[in-house]
């Protein structure tokens, strides 16, 4: 089973060199940690800012400059800084080639979940909606399962969705798995967990090629 | 233009002409502003929020505001101020979490929320501003956020038609204005601003620093003046929502 540092050090690893990648709030902002600086890459941070760079060293923290978390952040050489109508037509318009975002659920046909639960308060869905209609290539990072032990990867999503058919992949504590023919396709396995526990785990249709067995 | 708002403003508010956009207090600054009306106000959670425009209409007795936001502040800061003196009937934002009084009042009823994706409630603002009545976006398709909207599809592909949006008074935060009212935002504090500036009728921007005209280079201008119809002079309190710093040196 991969940590959740492990699951951002993963995701981190398929980033390709000189891309446009835009972080989700909580597990994907792990991320950055992972990436190194022979990959090149841009990250966008949808309140306003292309070359997000590191959080500011201690006592050095300003107001003006944060990420779509509310953190106090830096802006690396290079860097521009945009209104929201600008941020979000970079987003809408293909040009970032990434979205790294958690997930309350992923479908085999590649719907997405992330913003609400009926019945519970309702915080909104922030600029989810736009990223995953518009950015190239949408990655889910999660934990396999909820607290409770139920899958979170399914046949269909059972929560209002963020968007329909928007998933390529999802990285969780049990492995790699790509969205396609209307499946999870196991791509890679988490050391130390078995593929009698991805099939348990997994509710929607799970594809695995013999070269695992 | 907001329906109806030529009546409300066109009589008692004219706007203000280039030689006296400079206002000194910002209960002067906020005179224009009636129960009812729409505000539209800058920031993304705390940060380029118009801090003094907020705490001082806090303050006034007017009240029963519908206000368009991307977040509605956090308790004590911000539209946090609006929220505890119960001077907000509705907020159209993107996200509203980390604030307890806004809880509360929803679950009273006594405010109403209209969730928008971000991404769209700018683009709806640009628009409002720059002319538009509308336009057709991919975002929300397939969601119940899509309940009820027109869906029409160009080259193959579904989009939602959304409207423009404006509003009666924006309040905005700039780094540096001139008395002209051209704005210089700074960093990531400029999000909704310029496009809130020049989505409304009046349009009032708090500024770090005044400066006369002639001093900004006319390339660096991020807002044009002729969206601003006031502008303040305060300095403000600008408050850090999430300090996050680096913990130890990396090598």
């Amino acid at each position: 089973m991969w940590t959740r540092e492990q699951i951002a050090a993963r995701a981190a690893e398929e980033l390709t060199p000189g891309s446009y990648v835009n972080l989700g709030i909580g597990l994907p902002t792990l991320v950055a940690n992972f990436i190194r600086p022979n990959q090149r890459i841009t990250l966008q941070s949808e309140n306003g800012l292309l070359g997000v760079g590191p959080y500011p060293a201690r006592g050095t923290a300003d107001a003006d400059w944060i990420n779509a978390g509310k953190e106090t952040i830096t802006a690396n050489a290079g860097a521009s800084t945009f209104d929201s109508a600008t941020s979000f037509a970079m987003i809408r318009s293909g040009r970032i080639d990434v979205a790294l975002l958690g997930a309350m659920e992923v479908a085999a046909n590649g719907d997405l979940a992330n913003w609400m639960v009926p019945g519970k308060r309702v915080k909104g869905m922030g600029g989810a909606m736009d990223l995953v209609a518009g950015v190239r290539r949408v990655v889910i990072l999660m934990e396999h399962c909820t607290h409770a032990g139920e899958s979170k990867l399914l046949k269909r999503c059972t929560l209002p969705l963020t968007g329909q058919s928007v998933v390529d992949r999802v990285i969780t504590d049990l492995g790699v798995f790509d969205i396609e023919d209307d499946a999870f396709v196991l791509r890679e396995l988490a050391a130390g967990t078995t593929l009698e526990r991805v099939r348990e785990a997994t509710a929607g249709t799970l594809r695995i090629s013999p070269s695992f067995h | 233009m907001v329906e109806g708002s030529k009546q409300v403003l066109g009589e008692q508010v004219r706007r203000r002409d280039r030689a006296s956009k400079v206002v000194s207090d910002p209960r002067e600054a906020l005179s224009v502003v009636q129960s009812g009306m729409r505000l539209l106000v800058g920031g993304f959670g705390l940060c380029g929020v118009p801090e003094t425009l907020l705490a001082t209409l806090a303050e006034l007795s007017v009240g029963d505001f519908e206000v368009v936001s991307n977040n509605c502040g956090v308790d004590g800061f911000g539209l946090g101020w609006l929220l505890e003196a119960h001077k907000l009937r509705q907020i159209t934002a993107s996200y509203v979490g980390e604030n307890r009084e806004f809880e509360r009042q929803l679950l009273l009823g006594s405010i109403d929320v209209c969730l928008t994706p971000q991404g769209t409630l700018a683009e709806r603002l640009r628009a409002g501003g720059a002319g538009l009545a509308a336009f057709y976006t991919p975002t929300g398709v397939g969601t119940s956020y899509a309940e009820n909207k027109e869906i029409r599809v160009f080259e193959g592909k579904p989009f939602l038609l959304e409207r423009a949006l404006r509003g009666h008074i924006a309040l905005v935060k700039a780094e540096v204005g001139d008395r002209s009212g051209n704005l210089i935002y700074r960093g990531t504090a400029r999000n909704f601003n310029p496009l809130c500036a020049m989505a409304a009728d009046y349009t009032i921007a708090e500024v770090e620093s005044l400066v006369d005209e002639g001093a900004l280079e006319p390339d660096s201008v991020h807002t044009p003046g002729i969206f601003v119809d006031a502008i303040l002079h305060s300095p403000g309190e600008k408050r850090i929502e999430r300090l996050k710093e680096q913990m130890a040196a990396v090598n």
